[in-house]
């Protein structure tokens, strides 16, 4: 095996050009970018260097809105859908008949085009001259009276952005939750019973000590995944986000480099940069809190 | 004979107890299929409306006692939608195959070949797996742009095909592969990318598969990178044909022709889903990223 010393890394070398060239290179490039200050595209020349950029961005009021919406989107979608997750996981895990039925059903969302089915819950809860809406039929008939949820208040369109990044992110994290239930010696359980414990007692003494890495994996790439959302929102309320008050952080920076407000590859990094700084943090701080919390 | 009674009295109220457990679990898990299935439902049925029936419809109706299957020619006859598709198709298979050939090798490199620095080099690989695509989603729309790939099936493809997770879940596959194997092949004289094609692919099949079917799906539903680097209709993908059919479409707001477009998208991945649903699940439990 010694003989082939430098076969290597001529096998690594595909690799290695590409991820040089679209994963290293841009990493050094866009801290550059973010601070050349005055950078003009077409003459590739900038004043000076220092971080204009980011208070440039930082003041922009079309990012604090993305920003805003983007923490609320995480502070809601991260809990609700790993909990509703956990609860479904455990049902699935408690029944027989009909499991794999379930399962391939709770599926499916996550084989589906995301801005396709989004129009699907765009008409769902849109409200125009000629149509209602169903989600609206639903309010009327509990004796509320009808909502825009596309094109009407702030809330209505943070709750419709919010339900349906619930709706995609939830076969993820039930498959990986089921299988979590599932490996749970069952030895422990049997113990549980001989001492005659409560359910509650067997769930948060057992299931959720034995489970706690996954939950928190869980939690993590929830935290991750709801941070860089874009592409929900845009097939909710269309491309142009920042009149529908409804950007994100990953819309603002595509917004910035390319399209009717584009051209500005300066503000983009900046945006990049602040944006990986938060899900860092946030990931940092996930891990701090775990160390007292989950069981390895 | 007292005792008896009460232990099936016991025994009685402890069934019922689990009879009802097991209606809630089940309310609950039907509650939550109905959500999962019902926007499928409605796109179906929005989809064989008719134009005028959807706008006469200002309560929308559950059924429709007229269906028709007008919209989905207006689907393929109004919009590019045939050509958005096939952009599609090109993307994912083009993006698939030379994404497979990278990690294949890079694979084996690490796990069988001995080479001075591998270990410095799968630590630095490793360490790229933390980076977001987002962060590095400017340069490369600089680089693309620069390079005039605009537009073009190559800058579609290139920047998304060194993907540092899959060459990890290659790697610990090929692992597993006992070395006996490589030795016997070695002393048979079989060179390595002979015993890589001949032994290792072969015997790692459904890890490959399931890879080929996770960035199949991932380029399939890609939004971002596409939107960023065409503005051109001819090179637009499902994801932003779809957009582009919403925002300037079928002329007015012909929502049930849209919806037939949304239909004919997401049927071909719902029909790979349930050929290959065990290797995909699997797959995803193993690796996936979405969530």
């Amino acid at each position: 095996m010694e003989k082939n010393n430098n076969k290597g890394w001529l096998y690594l070398l595909p690799a290695i050009a590409f991820l040089g060239l679209f994963m290293v290179y841009p990493l050094i490039d866009v801290s550059i970018y973010s601070i050349e200050e005055g950078y003009n595209s077409a003459s590739q020349s900038f004043f000076g260097v220092g971080l204009y950029n980011y208070s440039y961005v930082l003041h922009d009021p079309y990012f604090l809105q993305a920003l805003k919406n983007t923490f609320i989107l995480v502070a809601i979608t991260v809990p609700v859908s790993t909990s509703i997750a956990l609860l479904i996981s455990l049902g699935l895990n408690s029944i027989t008949k009909l499991k794999v039925m379930y399962q391939t059903i709770f599926f499916l969302p996550y084989v589906t085009n995301t801005l396709a089915v989004g129009l699907v819950f765009m008409i769902l809860f849109n409200k125009t001259a000629y149509t209602d809406g169903f989600a609206n039929l639903i309010i009327n008939y509990f004796g509320g009276s009808s909502v825009d949820f596309i094109n009407g208040p702030y809330w209505a369109k943070m709750f419709v952005l919010c339900f349906y990044t619930v709706w995609v992110v939830m076969p993820f994290k039930v498959l990986t939750l089921t299988s979590a239930l599932a490996s749970v010696n069952q030895q422990y359980y049997d113990a549980a019973k001989i001492d005659s414990a409560s359910k509650l007692r067997t769930f948060t003494k057992i299931t959720l000590p034995m489970i706690s890495p996954i939950v928190f994996y869980l939690v993590i790439t929830g935290f991750i995944g709801a941070f860089k959302a874009y592409g929900d929102a845009v097939a909710l309320f269309g491309t142009d986000l920042n009149a529908a008050e409804m950007n994100t952080i990953v819309g603002y920076i595509c917004d910035m480099l390319y399209g009717n407000s584009g051209g500005y590859p300066s503000y983009a990094s900046a945006g990049a940069i602040i944006l990986f700084v938060i899900v860092l943090t946030i990931t940092c701080l996930n891990l701090l809190i775990s160390k007292k919390h989950v069981y390895y | 004979m007292a005792n008896q009674s009460s232990f099936e009295k016991l025994n009685k109220t402890a069934n019922a107890k689990k009879k009802a457990a097991n209606a809630i679990i089940y309310a609950l898990l039907s509650f939550w299929a109905v959500m999962i299935l019902f926007p499928f439902y409605w796109m179906l049925l929005t989809s064989i409306k008719s134009y005028s029936s959807y706008n006469s419809e200002f309560k929308p109706m559950l059924y429709t006692l007229k269906p028709t299957i007008d919209n989905y020619k207006l689907a393929f006859t109004a919009v590019p939608l045939s050509r958005y598709f096939m952009n599609t198709l090109i993307f994912t298979i083009s993006a698939t195959s030379l994404m497979l050939a990278i990690t294949v090798f890079s694979a084996y490199a690490f796990a069988k070949l001995n080479f001075k620095g591998k270990s410095f080099a799968f630590t630095l690989f490793l360490a790229l797996m933390m980076i977001p695509n987002e962060l590095v989603i400017v340069t490369n729309f600089v680089t693309i742009t620069n390079l005039g790939m605009r537009n073009t099936y190559l800058g579609l493809v290139l920047p998304s095909i060194a993907s540092v997770f899959y060459i990890y879940l290659l790697k610990e596959n090929f692992e597993q592969i006992p070395a006996e194997l490589y030795y016997a092949a070695k002393v048979d004289g079989t060179s390595d990318l002979a015993y890589l094609f001949k032994v290792m692919i072969p015997i790692c099949k459904p890890t490959i598969f399931t890879i080929a079917i996770l960035k199949a799906i991932e380029c399939w539903n890609s939004y971002v990178w596409p939107r960023l680097i065409t503005d051109d209709a001819n090179y637009f993908v499902v994801s932003n044909g779809i957009q582009e059919i919403r925002e300037n479409g079928f002329g007015r707001e012909n929502i049930p022709a849209m919806m037939a477009a949304v239909v004919v998208i997401s049927v071909p991945l719902i029909i790979l889903y349930f050929i290959f649903r065990k290797s995909i699940m699997e797959g995803v439990a193993h690796g996936g990223t979405k969530g």
